[in-house]
């Protein structure tokens, strides 16, 4: 039952994107085929979905265990930022010597970026009792700034022509691509890695069970002694990290260079991700398909009908709109229904 | 006559920061004390800001332009009141929707206004503006939203401690099951409550559009109604407070500015990052007494109402 209310979403998402697409004075069939079906019509569009749908997978993931924990880590995007600076420093300066554990340091200072970026709301969390919904956030802004002044002032390419950005990473910095003649690179492996991990941590580990029981449970939570602190650490650190992770594949698998805008908003749009997947790691993978495919779509509708990118992040809202409806609707029926079989079988 | 211009200049900027932070952050106050956490402030301002720019130049109006974004502030208000008051859908999840939402479809809408000029407020009122003299010019930039944001604070605590539908407001936030059985109408106080922190969601973001820039680009509320959620958190919930954060974030914010009648070169870029870092320590600040924030929060805030008799 649960499943049904994103599939409802979606199906409502594409009404109201065809109603969008008339009210603006477009063909909607033809906006509806370049967005949907478009980027699936070739192994270049398959493989560039894989491309966009990774970060999103591997930020979401991070989301959806903490908000099982009650924990909301909507500042995914200041981590992806961090892991992506931390990253690149490592690159930049030890790249070119072709040293193989180059690529290694590069992807593990990434995810410690991410991780202690997130640390601070952890710490602000459980130290000083700040909430993570705004402290994350605020902290988005702030790495989104240390990202704009390390490409316009230290970390600027003395040749670049006066452009904010850095210098190239050297050859052995950068990911390997899975598919030559493609830009599908081997963080999406690490993604699709994180969708088994996550749901055996959420589903069969004794740290899982203490997220899902703080979450749902919290008295039981606190009877049991799962420490409420350690959760919030657990989470935010995991979710930071896989960030991070995303961040700095980002770099390392795509330009190879760090440049004032590293992502079209991957780290809010896995929040949506996170939602649509139902805070389950195998619906989320599902769920970064179909947001990358809006990605995707969003960028031929530009390309081919001169709409703006901001198509994307409109029928994305929707979505989360019509899904958290459509959740309501399964919730009220799911808690009609058992009041009603309470009643049956305290007269039995 | 030179050393009184910069701190006028100084005071005149901070009031003028401060004024989308006062109108949001208000407007969210009230929204809480009904208890109900709207986070959709910041797409709620993006999308007054579109709306409002947008009717200006269309009718050539200013004041249908505020008109505008107050209505359609309130309309993705109204939105988060059926998803949330009426359909009992989660208020977190729901007003982070709002935002990405309000970014996306503000920039959509208001693609064809980008980079538009626009006279603004202040011009419209007084059309010989730039040939003032420059003590004069800082008057005429407090505009009537200026005041207005300075006149709200005191509105709002009147009508909060001193009305009796302040008094059943601040009864539905404490207490909807109470409130209930007083005979209220829970809800639709709570829709009321909603509508006007969206409408003055929409006025903050217009006056960003119409009268502080005055342009339209997207996403340029930046963070804004996230720092006026923040403030709410601040003032534990207490208007005097609240106008005073509003004041200290106006001057946080044009850091800038003043870093730069004092002659000191700071990049950008870290300046930018202040208003959100002071965020942050201020939470932090409020934050330590957790006692204290919560005797001074409203004790329904964020819980579904369900009539259950």
């Amino acid at each position: 039952m649960v499943w049904l209310s994103p599939v409802l979403a979606a199906l409502l998402s594409v009404i109201g994107v065809t109603l969008l697409f008339a009210a603006l004075g477009r063909d909607p069939v033809e906006a509806l085929a370049t967005l949907f079906v478009t980027p699936l019509a070739s192994i270049d569009g398959l493989t560039e979905l894989g491309l966009k749908a990774t970060p999103l997978l591997l930020c979401a993931i991070g989301i959806a265990i903490g908000v099982r924990a009650d924990v909301w880590n909507i500042g995914a995007e200041g981590q992806f930022t961090l892991g992506a600076i931390v990253g690149s420093a490592v690159a930049l300066g030890w790249g070119g010597g072709g040293h193989w554990w180059v690529i290694l340091a590069t992807l593990f200072a990434g995810i410690a970026g991410g991780m202690a970026w997130a640390a601070v709301p952890a710490l602000l969390r459980t130290r000083f009792n700040a909430h993570e919904i705004l402290t994350t956030l605020m902290l988005s802004y702030v790495a989104i700034q240390l990202l704009g002044y390390l490409v316009h002032g230290p970390w600027k390419d003395p040749e670049g022509y006066s452009f904010p950005q850095t210098r190239q990473f050297a050859p052995d910095a950068m990911l390997p691509l899975l598919l030559e003649g493609t830009r599908l690179h081997i963080g999406a492996l690490f993604a699709l890695a994180a969708v088994p991990l996550g749901s055996v941590l959420l589903g069969r580990t004794l740290v899982g069970f203490r997220i899902r029981t703080v979450g749902a449970a919290p008295a039981a939570a606190r009877y049991a002694g799962f420490s409420r602190n350690a959760t919030v650490w657990v989470c935010l650190l995991l979710s930071g990290g896989l960030a991070g992770l995303a961040g700095i594949c980002e770099i390392a698998g795509g330009n190879g260079q760090l440049t004032p805008l590293i992502s079209p908003g991957y780290g809010f749009a896995a929040i949506i991700v996170a939602f649509l997947g139902r805070l389950n790691p195998v619906g989320i993978l599902f769920a970064s398909l179909l947001m990358a495919l809006l990605y995707l779509g969003g960028e031929g509708l530009q390309v081919s009908m001169q709409m703006p990118i901001a198509v994307t992040g409109t029928v994305q809202g929707m979505l989360l709109f019509f899904l958290l409806a459509a959740d309501v609707l399964i919730n009220y029926r799911v808690r009609l229904l058992p009041a009603r079989r309470a009643g049956v079988v305290t007269d039995g | 006559m030179a050393d009184v211009q910069l701190p006028v200049a100084i005071v005149v900027a901070t009031l003028r920061a401060a004024t989308p932070l006062t109108l949001a952050g208000f407007g969210e106050l009230v929204t809480e004390r009904a208890g109900v956490l709207n986070l959709g402030v910041e797409g709620m301002m993006l999308v007054g800001a579109a709306f409002g720019f947008m009717a200006t130049v269309a009718s050539g109006s200013l004041l249908i332009g505020f008109l505008a974004a107050m209505i359609a502030g309130a309309a993705l208000a109204l939105v988060f009141g059926v998803l949330t008051l009426s359909l009992m859908a989660n208020q977190v999840a729901t007003g982070l929707a709002l935002t990405i939402f309000g970014i996306g479809f503000s920039a959509l809408v208001g693609v064809k206004f980008v980079g538009m000029p626009l006279g603004g407020l202040a011009t419209a009122l007084w059309p010989h503006l730039a040939a003032a003299p420059p003590l004069l010019q800082q008057f005429m930039l407090l505009d009537p939203v200026v005041w207005l944001a300075l006149l709200l604070p005191f509105a709002v605590h009147r009508f909060i401690y001193r009305t009796r539908a302040g008094l059943v407001l601040r009864a539905v936030g404490e207490s909807h099951d109470v409130a209930h059985a007083l005979g209220y109408s829970v809800l639709r106080i709570r829709y009321l409550a909603v509508l006007f922190g969206g409408a003055m969601s929409g006025l903050a973001g217009a006056y960003l559009s119409l009268a502080y820039t005055p342009m339209w680009t997207e996403n340029m509320v930046a963070g804004r109604g996230w720092i006026a959620l923040a403030l709410v958190v601040f003032s534990t919930w207490k208007p005097a407070w609240l106008a005073l954060g509003a004041l200290l974030f106006g001057l946080v914010t044009i850091a800038q500015f003043q870093a730069e009648a004092l002659g000191v070169a700071i990049p950008p870029n870290l300046l930018a990052m202040l208003p959100y870092l002071a965020t942050v320590g201020v939470l932090v600040l409020i934050s330590r007494d957790a006692t204290r924030l919560k005797l001074n929060a409203p004790a329904a805030l964020g819980r579904p109402f369900h009539a259950t008799a």
